[in-house]
């Protein structure tokens, strides 16, 4: 048999190691935050430039991976001459630019923002909430003194939403964040099978014309559950465990692997509590998912649960 | 089961797509070749938005009206089995218009002359009569991949699972050596692999002719090597295809297998075949997670762990990335590693092997070049390499066949190949009128785990099932997942056609007619 010598030997290593094309460096744009001065790459937003001087700014609507929306106001920040406080979340740095990321002014805004949405939506199984409560001495409670409302959460109360195997929506828990729209649009899954619904009081996540999720366009990817800051969304064995009492995410083992089914190869991190998967996530920070993963990954483990 | 083409390794050496999924977002024009990447590739489709937005143009070219097509500039909705005619009336508009890339023709490959002869007589009317797609866009497909500054092709098994799945992926690498697109950021060829860790098992030699690293098991050097680690002779004679061992089975050559993770009584094409062949075997042995069909017929059956979940190695991706695999659950029952129980065979044959992923992997590292660099440290550090990773320096490889763009060429140029049209072997007539295809949906994988009933049969066999009208499919066509082969047996129908070089069976072209049940 004759081999041609492509496919006998292996082809030498390039003399180069190949690379994206070099990028033009970017601007440097000086800015002071918290008294302290720095440079970050133009286009950055404060948020990333908090990020770089370790400070950490309270967010709900904000992920890296999606694009900013500004709904939630928990990111807000202090830049001197400005006459209104910026969501750290989206405001790109200017040069000059004279930050506050804590000022009282700041403080209370988030307070009474943290307090607007604990007195009219359930934050319970929101990760975090209650610390960043605490963290600015925001009491719901005060504004459903004022209305005198018998619960803190009647006011936009709504009957949790089970039609499918899957996931369970309790809207009562939403605080509109968009997050899910966004991972269910444009950011990540392109499927369009959710959108924000009326006005006002009357604004919630909705299917097209309401059908439920099954009729719906909805691919059941769950990227939207991975978004949801306040459980509003969540899948059907942790929304099981909790109702029994025996969600315990502390003694939960948490591992990555890699997906069994195709071979993009997405890290699934794996969520064991009792030898049983209970939740299947994705790292935001994961260059082959952004965090993102199809039904497949993020609903087929139940073969290896017993 | 059906499994990617390896073999294009043959004409660029390495079996692995060249480019990464972060060039998918930055090129210009992306030939979607038989591939509803949509849904059965749906997180490497994201990556392929992210490119749509940034302003490029997808072409998607395959029998179906997919969800990917819905996506894609245009739909060239070609009859199946014609993919080669295709390529070839592309190659022809591109070189009568003065598009081909001459200094990389002329710098990096061989055989130019011989391949524009070959695809001279493919005008747009003929490649358009025989394709069945208009002539207008075989030519705004041919144009714009040949102008476009970066350019990527991308198949699935609507080019491999066909008698000719060879020549198509060959067909594929012509055109992107007469272009220019590969071996450049954003410009290359890749296949997305059908099921996790089919580039990895490539990688690790599973394949009838390679050693682990895709080092040929004919070339005395790479056998002198293993020869002298393991202080054994390896046979110096490549192995059969899983198609060529049914044949082996079919003349009584092959009269015991060891079946890991696959279940050919349903996934193979022609089940009533298989199954008579796994059945007339003298020892049978499966290895599975489930009790599959195959593993109902087999004389010893080893309860296996979940790979993905109960236990430890790597996986390699679809961007030749090596990723780490770790255990998350203890198997059930009396269910074990695959890596326990292939070294505990191996003890009672007289090996004493260590049956730990990492020491595996470690030997792996000291015998295949490719993989040399990626210690587990490594792999944790920078979650997953890219083959070929050289050293502990190396950071691996974004993109392959650089090589063909330094001056002098390093190493072999590469030559077009001159693959010709043919149709599917299983040819429509007046008694099987319709072709029948097959594939993947969304929710669903492979044969574990819709009104009015119809029978569907072929030459081989038939089945019944529930028809209903999809726009999506041009007048002629049909189309059948085979995930639930307990319900309908999809691949009692299909035909077990195969590539010469590597009997990939023909799952995407059978002929049927559809009655009444």
């Amino acid at each position: 048999m004759s081999h041609d010598e492509i496919s006998f030997h292996l082809p030498p290593p390039a003399t180069a190691i190949p690379a994206p094309p070099p990028q033009p460096a970017p601007t440097m744009v000086p800015l002071t935050i918290d008294g302290r001065a720095i440079e970050v790459a133009a286009g950055s937003t404060l948020i990333d430039a908090c990020k770089t001087l370790d400070i950490t700014i309270p967010t709900l609507c904000y992920l890296e991976t999606l694009t900013p929306v500004n709904a939630c106001r928990v990111c807000v920040v202090e830049v001197e001459g400005a006459r209104v406080l910026a969501p750290a979340c989206s405001r790109q740095v200017e040069a000059g630019m004279v930050v506050q990321s804590r000022s009282a002014r700041v403080d209370l805004s988030r307070k009474v923002v943290l307090e607007l949405l604990g007195s009219s939506v359930d934050l319970s199984t929101a990760p975090g909430l209650s610390e960043m409560m605490a963290e600015y001495g925001a009491r719901p409670e005060r504004f459903q003194e004022v209305i005198g409302s018998a619960s803190a959460v009647s006011s936009v109360a709504k009957p949790i939403k089970i039609d499918n195997d899957l996931y369970v929506r309790d809207y009562g828990k939403c605080v509109l964040c968009y997050k899910c729209v966004e991972a269910c649009g444009t950011d990540a899954q392109h499927t369009f099978a959710i959108a924000v619904a009326g006005r006002g009081f009357n604004a919630h996540i909705s299917t097209e014309l309401d059908v439920p999720l099954p009729d719906s366009a909805c691919v059941y990817c769950g990227n939207c559950i991975a978004v949801c800051p306040t459980g509003a969304l969540m899948a059907t064995p942790e929304f099981e465990l909790r109702k029994a009492g025996e969600w315990r995410p502390e003694t939960q083992a948490v591992t990555d692997t890699i997906c069994p089914y195709c071979d993009v190869g997405c890290t699934l991190t794996v969520h064991v509590q009792d030898q049983q998967i209970v939740k299947v996530t994705s790292p935001f920070d994961n260059d082959v998912t952004r965090g993102n993963l199809c039904v497949k990954g993020r609903f087929g483990f139940e073969y290896v649960n017993k | 089961m059906p499994r990617a083409s390896p073999v294009w390794r043959r004409y660029l050496a390495w079996g692995g797509g060249t480019s990464s999924y972060q060039e998918i977002e930055e090129t210009d024009c992306i030939l979607l070749w038989g591939s509803n990447a949509r849904e059965t590739h749906p997180i490497f489709f994201h990556h392929l938005l992210a490119g749509l937005k940034r302003g490029a143009k997808l072409y998607a070219i395959d029998p179906r009206r997919t969800a990917t097509a819905q996506w894609a500039e245009v739909w060239a909705g070609l009859d199946v089995g014609t993919d080669i005619a295709l390529s070839n009336t592309m190659a022809r508009e591109i070189i009568a218009s003065g598009l081909a890339n001459r200094e990389f023709i002329d710098h990096a490959t061989t055989g130019f002359e011989a391949y524009r002869d070959l695809v001279e007589p493919w005008t747009l009317e003929r490649g358009a009569a025989e394709t069945g797609v208009p002539a207008a866009v075989i030519r705004e497909m041919a144009h714009t991949f040949a102008t476009a500054r970066r350019a990527i092709i991308c198949w699935t098994l609507g080019i491999t699972e066909h008698h000719t799945a060879v020549d198509n992926v060959m067909s594929l690498i012509n055109l992107a050596l007469l272009t220019g697109h590969v071996g450049r950021w954003g410009s290359g060829l890749n296949p997305l692999r059908g099921q996790n860790n089919v580039q990895g098992g490539g990688d690790m030699g599973a394949l009838p002719d390679r050693l682990p690293g895709f080092q040929h098991v004919e070339n005395d050097a790479v056998r002198a090597k293993f020869d002298a680690f393991y202080g054994v002779t390896v046979p110096p004679k490549k192995g059969w295809h899983l198609s060529d061992m049914f044949n082996a089975m079919d003349r009584g050559e092959l009269r015991a297998l060891y079946v890991i993770g696959e279940n050919p009584v349903q996934s193979e094409a022609d089940q009533h075949r298989a199954t008579r062949l796994l059945e007339g075997l003298e020892l049978l042995v499966v290895q599975d997670i489930f009790l599959t069909e195959t593993a109902r017929r087999a004389d010893v059956v080893f309860p296996a762990a979940a790979g993905a979940f109960e236990s430890a190695g790597t996986f390699t991706n679809s961007e030749r990335r090596v990723q780490r695999v770790r255990k998350t659950l203890d198997p059930p029952g009396e269910a074990r590693e695959d890596l326990a129980i292939i070294c505990d065979l191996a003890r009672r044959l007289g090996h004493d092997w260590t049956p730990d992923a990492e020491v595996i992997w470690n030997e792996v590292r000291q015998l295949s070049p490719v993989h040399a660099g990626m210690s587990y440290a490594r792999l944790d550090q920078h979650s997953g390499l890219q083959w070929p990773c050289y050293d502990d320096q190396h950071p691996g490889e974004l993109f392959l066949h650089g090589r063909l763009w330094e001056r002098p060429v390093r190493g072999p140029r590469a030559p077009f190949s001159l693959v010709k049209h043919e149709l599917p072997l299983d040819q429509l007539n007046a008694e099987f009128p319709l072709r029948l295809t097959t594939g993947r949906r969304l929710a669903e994988y492979n044969t574990g785990v819709q009104t009015g009933s119809y029978a569907s049969p072929t030459r081989r066999g038939a089945v019944v099932a529930p028809v209903h009208v999809d726009q999506g499919l041009r007048p002629g066509l049909t189309f059948m997942t085979f995930h639930f082969p307990d319900d309908v047996a999809t691949n009692m129908l299909t035909s077990d056609a195969t590539d010469p070089l590597v009997s990939t069976a023909e799952f995407k072209a059978t002929a049927v007619r559809i009655e009444r049940a």
